[in-house]
């Protein structure tokens, strides 16, 4: 098996940085916003977005504002896999009515992961504006769904496998694609 | 994980898989506590609630759950049926194969119903024993055993843990008990001490099967153990074909929970009872009441609980 780096630490820590800005330039600040970060490692980059947006925008509190959301319960692949252990869903204690939700994940692929966070969204309120960050677009989209705020576009083959560490998590950051 | 394809029996789940299902149940328990109380996670899938015998909280409980993870539910109660049991268990099975059931629910007033259910081929989907006559009852041993972690951990710090190290006392009539046997193989299980205090005529001949220790004098056993919980258990009279004990005024005196008993127990102890209670005879209303009882909470985790082992059931692949 062939593996190569994508993104060292540092690309990876220059992205967040520009999609913490991009986020504030296109709300027009930080006001109504909240950041849902989907498990496992979705929960990660929400949490170090927010905490470069709190550093540049102090009025912008990074733990009042980031949540967790678990969408297992939502996913239409239930019947196909053996069954997922389900984790915590945290949603700031403001709520989400009338917000602004960026949704933070990892990678964007199928687009399924999405579609069910746009459900399990709604079971806990109507935001007024949804957008979608993720560290890595590796295209083969299977709905129509796109990212606002990406960190690196990767154009991959179905074949190939994308991995992103974590140091929170895994010990390292990195991206890698494994073939 | 091993799959589970059944929950027939408390037996049936190791420390991993009972504990897995408690953590799901805490999720479970977040999604019961907002204001939209519903998850598309079954949805399509169909689930038969097949009642030979009596019920009102755990039927209620499971259709809440199975509506809750909007699945198809279809209530059958089958009380009055003049067909002989084994006879019409079949038919009934073969019955709903035919409709496509994903999941029975079933209660039955005969031991091993469920087993039977599982194991004939009259069926193919997921069985859950919801009460098989003196035998067994796993849903309910396992939202005691969520009631228990969420009282003695709190809420928000229970996820992952067995029940290692907790002393439970189950008093009463252990012998009819489903509760009992399920409630003794589940918490040894999760490494809890089991302890049942009764009068001999209504501990099991099988007893010495399960891993529990007997104690004949109430007051004296809640002196030696200091429990973390007691767990009153409905006198069966239903079931009771002789004389157990002299005089329910006796029973409730010698065997019953009551102020003075409560006023023993170490604070925060944990008085439960599976319901529905019989007031005055194995539980003073006074104690029932007392913000020690976990009666009404025992309840609402039952729907958690249920959810859970839906979910841990059915939304999976299955073949």
């Amino acid at each position: 098996m062939a593996s190569r780096t994508v993104l060292t630490g540092d690309d990876i820590d220059r992205a967040i940085t520009r999609i913490a800005h991009e986020i504030v330039e296109s709300n027009h600040g930080t006001k109504n916003l909240i950041l849902l970060g989907i498990p496992t490692r979705g929960v990660l980059l929400a949490e170090r977005i927010a905490k470069v947006i709190q550093r540049h925008y102090p009025e912008f509190s990074a733990s009042a504002s980031v949540g967790r959301l678990d969408i297992t319960m939502y996913r239409d692949d239930l019947s196909l896999h053996p069954n997922r252990p389900v984790t915590e869903t945290n949603i700031p204690a403001a709520g989400i009515d009338g917000a602004v939700v960026v949704l933070v994940d990892d990678v964007l692929y199928s687009g399924r992961t999405i579609r069910a966070s746009l459900d399990a969204l709604n079971a806990h309120g109507r935001p007024s504006v949804v957008r979608l960050a993720v560290l890595v677009d590796r295209g083969h989209r299977e709905l129509p769904i796109r990212a606002d705020f990406v960190g690196k576009n990767l154009p991959t083959s179905r074949e190939e496998r994308i991995r992103v560490q974590m140091s929170e998590n895994d010990g390292e950051n990195c991206v890698v694609i494994e073939s | 994980m091993s799959q589970l394809k059944h929950l027939l029996s408390a037996n049936d789940l190791s420390r991993d898989a009972a504990i897995g299902i408690l953590d799901v149940a805490e999720e479970m328990a977040g999604v019961n506590a907002r204001a939209i109380k519903k998850l598309p996670t079954l949805q399509g899938k169909t689930v038969v609630n097949l009642f030979f015998e009596d019920s009102t909280r755990t039927r209620i409980s499971f259709e809440l759950a199975e509506k809750r993870l909007s699945a198809d539910v279809i209530n059958f109660a089958a009380k009055g049926s003049s067909v002989s049991k084994g006879e019409s268990l079949k038919d009934t099975a073969q019955t709903l194969e035919a409709m496509g059931a994903d999941a029975v629910v079933i209660r039955h007033g005969a031991s091993g119903a469920a087993q039977k259910l599982a194991q004939s081929g009259w069926i193919d989907g997921a069985i859950v024993n919801a009460g098989d006559g003196t035998h067994e009852h796993p849903t309910q041993a396992l939202l005691d055993a969520f009631t228990i972690r969420r009282r003695v951990y709190g809420v928000g710090s229970s996820a992952g843990r067995g029940l290692d190290g907790l002393k439970v006392v189950i008093v009463g009539d252990v012998l009819h008990s489903r509760v009992a046997r399920s409630n003794a193989i589940l918490l040894n299980t999760l490494g809890a001490e089991v302890h049942f205090v009764a009068p001999p005529t209504l501990i099991p001949a099988d007893a010495s099967n399960i891993k529990a220790k007997l104690h004949y004098d109430f007051d004296a056993a809640l002196a030696e153990v200091k429990p973390d919980a007691v767990m009153m258990l409905r006198i069966q009279s239903e079931r009771m074909n002789a004389s157990y004990f002299p005089s329910e005024r006796e029973y409730s005196r010698v065997w019953g929970m009551n102020s003075e008993r409560l006023a023993a127990l170490k604070p925060g102890a944990l008085l439960m009872h599976p319901g529905p209670m019989n007031r005055g005879l194995e539980i003073t209303a006074t104690a029932a009441d007392s913000p020690n009882s976990t009666i009404l909470e025992q309840v609402s985790n039952g729907v958690s609980v249920r959810m859970a082992v839906l979910y841990t059931l059915l939304a999976t692949e299955r073949n």
